[in-house]
């Protein structure tokens, strides 16, 4: 199978690059990313597919269990998941 | 009253000791002594309360915080916390079986700094023989072990041509980011700014150098300039009291590494209150708090919640008044001791080092 780099597909199998993780801020009840020297908020779904990510799971799996999960059309999960996950692989915070 | 909302970074000074005796330090022209510094169990009670006052990431950083017997002790701490840890060293006394303790500790970063890429300008800012080869073999380690590694340089007069030498020994020694922080004139930098303050076409040729690097991707890159060539001030520390806290060696905490040349206010100290009733409460954080505080032309102006009037520090040491505009804003009736400095052609004084 040839891939170009940073491209994620469905069989792509993704985890945190070192020094990043994901983190429930208690004091502001929200979800970040902690990052080197950075800390960004992240919302909406993107804490639900985040906290998904194990280095195990492939991606298609992650959006089969989200499409259960929140009784939603999985093209449009795939949509949001796909968009979400090469964004944070482009910007190394992600890695295969 | 609504609380002010709680700070994102703790700047954790945990000595003010170093080997190397740079003449940018930030760290205060008065130094505090060994003895003074606060003992293990104080530093974990003030991890602690920073953690639940929200405080999401602590920079460990000194002085030479690897100069502290007890700081994989209190990475330890900080990763049971949840707390981000970054250490930021100058290497030279970094070995193997230390890095690997850090890194059992759960440490998540290293901020590495140099300054300059050859052995002869490295030795005349940090004063210390050999330093140059014991950086680069810490970074070496640091790159081994995977823990992320950011190296930093500051830029000042002497060095600022060698930008693109600073990236390439970057690319080198694997780093995946750079900061390229032009020095900042406060305390020890202010003595020595007619030493170290570029010229404007130096600054010009520093900025493209660092575009060009930016262009070739690969490296992330932060890039901070100096103020005195601009016309509008730095939204110092993200505002007064706002994002960052910063705690000395023996315990005043404080908005900013600076501040403790603020007059006429008492600095509070961990040993006496704790860290949520100082950033809450304290006459100190809340007196640049927010934009209550500012006199014209700031009041006004319709980037005062953008700059935050810029830095207090600054104001102080440049016009003799903290709560005045930073002189760095042209609209400031003290804009012309800045463009004096700036564009002043000194001679070539001595450096003047930091000790104790």
């Amino acid at each position: 199978m040839t891939e170009a780099p940073h491209i994620v597909t469905e069989e792509t199998v993704l985890s945190f690059a070192r020094g990043h993780r994901l983190q429930h801020d208690r004091v502001r009840d929200v979800w970040i990313v902690q990052a080197p020297e950075k800390a960004f908020v992240i919302e909406g779904a993107a804490p639900h597919i985040l906290r998904l990510l194990d280095g195990k799971r492939s991606v298609g799996d992650i959006i089969q269990q989200l499409a259960i999960e929140f009784s939603a059309p999985r093209e449009v999960i795939a949509k949001d998941v796909l968009a979400l996950l090469s964004e944070l692989t482009e910007k190394n915070v992600l890695h295969t | 009253m609504t609380l002010p909302s709680p700070p994102m970074s703790l700047l954790a000074e945990l000595t003010h000791r170093c080997p190397l005796s740079c003449p940018y330090c930030s760290n205060p022209l008065e130094l505090e002594r060994k003895a003074a510094e606060l003992d293990t169990a104080s530093w974990t009670a003030v991890l602690e309360q920073a953690a639940e006052l929200g405080v999401l990431q602590v920079h460990f950083s000194g002085g030479e915080p690897m100069a502290r017997p007890d700081l994989v002790e209190l990475v330890s701490v900080a990763q049971k916390l949840n707390l981000y840890s970054n250490l930021i060293t100058s290497g030279v006394l970094l070995d193997e079986p230390k890095l690997e303790a850090l890194d059992r500790a759960g440490l998540d970063h290293i901020q590495l700094s140099f300054q300059d890429v050859t052995e002869a300008g490295a030795e005349r800012i940090g004063g210390l023989k050999g330093a140059q080869a014991r950086k680069i073999a810490a970074a070496r380690l640091i790159r081994a072990s995977g823990i992320p590694m950011t190296l930093n340089f500051v830029v000042h007069r002497e060095n600022v041509a060698r930008i693109p030498e600073m990236f390439a020994l970057a690319r080198e020694l694997g780093a995946g980011r750079v900061e390229i922080a032009h020095t900042q004139y406060y305390g020890w930098g202010l003595k020595n700014r007619d030493a170290l303050l570029p010229s404007r076409d130096q600054l010009e040729e520093s900025t493209r150098a660092v575009e060009a690097e930016r262009a070739k991707g690969g490296l992330s890159i932060d890039y901070v300039t100096p103020d005195y060539h601009a016309d509008r001030p730095k939204p110092c520390m993200g505002g007064w009291g706002q994002r960052f806290v910063n705690v000395t060696p023996s315990g005043r905490v404080l908005p900013c590494h600076a501040a403790e040349i603020i007059p006429d206010v008492a600095f509070p100290n961990v040993k006496d209150v704790t860290l949520s009733e100082i950033w809450n409460l304290s006459p100190l954080f809340n007196m640049f708090r927010g934009t209550d505080w500012m006199p014209e032309p700031c009041r006004s102006c319709e980037r005062k919640e953008r700059d935050w009037g810029g830095c207090r520090c600054q104001a102080l040491a440049l016009t003799g008044n903290a709560a005045n505009t930073d002189p760095v804003c042209s609209l400031s009736p003290f804009h012309n001791l800045v463009e004096k400095a700036a564009t002043g052609v000194p001679e070539k004084p001595e450096l003047l080092y930091r000790r104790f």
